[in-house]
């Protein structure tokens, strides 16, 4: 399973990939694979403040509906709107053009991990 | 923890990486490919599905008929030998125990092919009924492996290795036949709305069998495509649409209750109040619809979805529900997705237009 060094985790299953203030936010290439098909998603509005460990997203495949919890706190400042007509591209690209959101990042939560620490997690669920 | 039960089939499945579940207490495989891919398959083509673990009895003896006719909402009366048919077990109550497929194999032995969740349980159900009658059931579960075979192009690609000429056995046929030169008991039935095959056959033969289908051209399929391919043919799954107090009546497989015979639960289910019935619904606004949704008019509940997907044919949302019986086909209603009213439309309980080959 891919899981890049470069990003931090929720043991949820979600990434963040930090870059100055602003968060990307999808979910890591081992929930798309236990997900499967993904034919809808919920995203949040932009200028949403959120907080870290809230649920603002919700991904669905056939069989299954997922709450995604943001893991870090700030404003919602893009949503990936493609994902409305094309959420296979949460399959394809979890980590390209299927990512989730943005967040102007007021802070993170406590509870990240390494890439090393959610392939342990991931290893524990497969 | 219990052990899960494990179908003849259950290596080939992880040795083609299927992703495993459990399933009514069986460890089965969900998807192969993706269950989208392998829907369209079988809409478009042919897939295999092992079916293994439900469930078959065998009813024999000079009274077999006369049993079933009590046992069953069905008029077993009208089976020729050869032939199969859609039925249900009532309790003495009304409320249904199992929905089953009945097999006419000799002049007097049936098979009943049984849900794999509810094999004790019908078992006990039907062992009392037959003391009363000069029968011998047995149950044969472990002693079968089921694959089936469905799709538009299943005949096609059965029919160069199999001593059956395909052709002469219509819809809802049981026969005896080789296939891929192993003994084995076909139907022509299923549980997609697709024409197709299911294929019984002794559990060592299962692996061989499955892996020979596969290479002529049958895409493996897990439950999970099984499930999306009923629910757009509008087929109910017991547990789902069906329960120990659902009413035949509140459905629109009252044809399956033949009244004019004297069958268990028979005067009960007549008894009961008819308040509902089951609908299809389709989603007009954004959403999938999930089991056990509020379904909504003008604000006020009037019913609630009992199955529900995104069908991969239509690349809409769609499920059944039980409404209200005076709501009509065509109401503009809502369902409560996670708190929110998503427009969605009533209609019939079927999704697709289902494939009747040779009928």
């Amino acid at each position: 399973m891919n899981i890049p060094s470069d990003l931090q985790y929720l043991k949820s299953h979600e990434y963040l990939r930090l870059e100055g203030d602003i968060a990307t936010i999808g979910i890591t290439d081992f929930a798309q694979d236990q997900l499967g098909d993904v034919v809808y998603v919920e995203l949040p509005e932009v200028g949403r403040i959120v907080s870290s460990g809230e649920a603002v997203a919700v991904v669905e495949s056939v069989k299954t509906a997922s709450d995604i919890y943001s893991p870090v706190s700030g404003e919602v400042i893009e949503v990936n709107s493609s994902l409305t007509d094309e959420p296979e591209n949460i399959n394809a690209e979890p980590y390209g053009n299927g990512f989730l959101f943005k967040v102007r990042v007021t802070d993170t939560s406590s509870e990240l991990l390494n890439a090393a620490a959610y392939r342990e997690v991931a290893e524990s669920e497969a | 923890m219990t052990t899960l039960k494990q179908t003849a089939l259950h290596g080939t499945h992880l040795e083609y990486n299927a992703r495993m579940v459990e399933f009514g207490g069986w460890d089965m495989p969900v998807q192969y490919a993706g269950i989208i891919a392998e829907h369209l398959a079988v809409r478009t083509r042919a897939g295999i599905f092992d079916v293994s673990h439900m469930g078959e009895f065998i009813v024999s003896g000079k009274q077999a008929l006369e049993f079933l006719q009590y046992a069953c909402a069905n008029d077993a009366a009208k089976l020729k030998t050869g032939k199969a048919h859609y039925s249900i077990l009532l309790n003495q109550h009304g409320g249904i125990v199992d929905d089953i497929y009945v097999y006419r194999l000799e002049l007097n032995a049936y098979m009943i092919v049984v849900n794999a969740s509810n094999i004790e349980k019908d078992w006990m159900h039907l062992s009392e009924i037959a003391t009363k009658y000069d029968v011998t059931l047995e149950n044969r579960s472990d002693d079968n492996a089921l694959i089936a075979a469905q799709g538009p192009k299943t005949a096609e690609l059965l029919e160069p290795v199999t001593s059956a000429d395909l052709q002469s056995y219509r819809k809802n046929s049981v026969f005896p036949s080789k296939l891929c030169g192993i003994d084995v008991l076909m139907a022509r039935t299923g549980y997609t709305g697709e024409d197709g095959f299911e294929i019984f056959c002794a559990p060592r033969e299962a692996a061989g069998l499955w892996k020979e289908l596969h290479k002529l051209g049958f895409a493996m399929c897990g439950l999970g495509a099984r499930d999306t391919l009923r629910l757009e043919a509008g087929f109910p799954l017991y547990g789902h649409e069906w329960n120990d107090e659902s009413n035949i009546l509140e459905t629109p497989f009252t044809w399956v209750s033949k009244e004019y015979k004297d069958f268990i639960g028979r005067d009960a289910m007549l008894a009961k109040p008819k308040t509902k019935m089951l609908r299809g619904i389709r989603m007009i606004g954004r959403g999938i619809p999930r089991e056990h949704m509020t379904v909504k008019l003008e604000g006020q509940t009037i019913g609630e979805t009992t199955s529900g997907t995104q069908s991969p044919s239509l690349k809409q949302g769609i499920a059944l529900a039980y409404l209200e019986k005076e709501i009509e086909l065509g109401t503009r209603v809502h369902l409560e997705i996670r708190g929110t009213d998503v427009e969605a439309e009533v209609c019939e309980p079927v999704f697709i237009s289902r494939s009747s080959p040779g009928q």
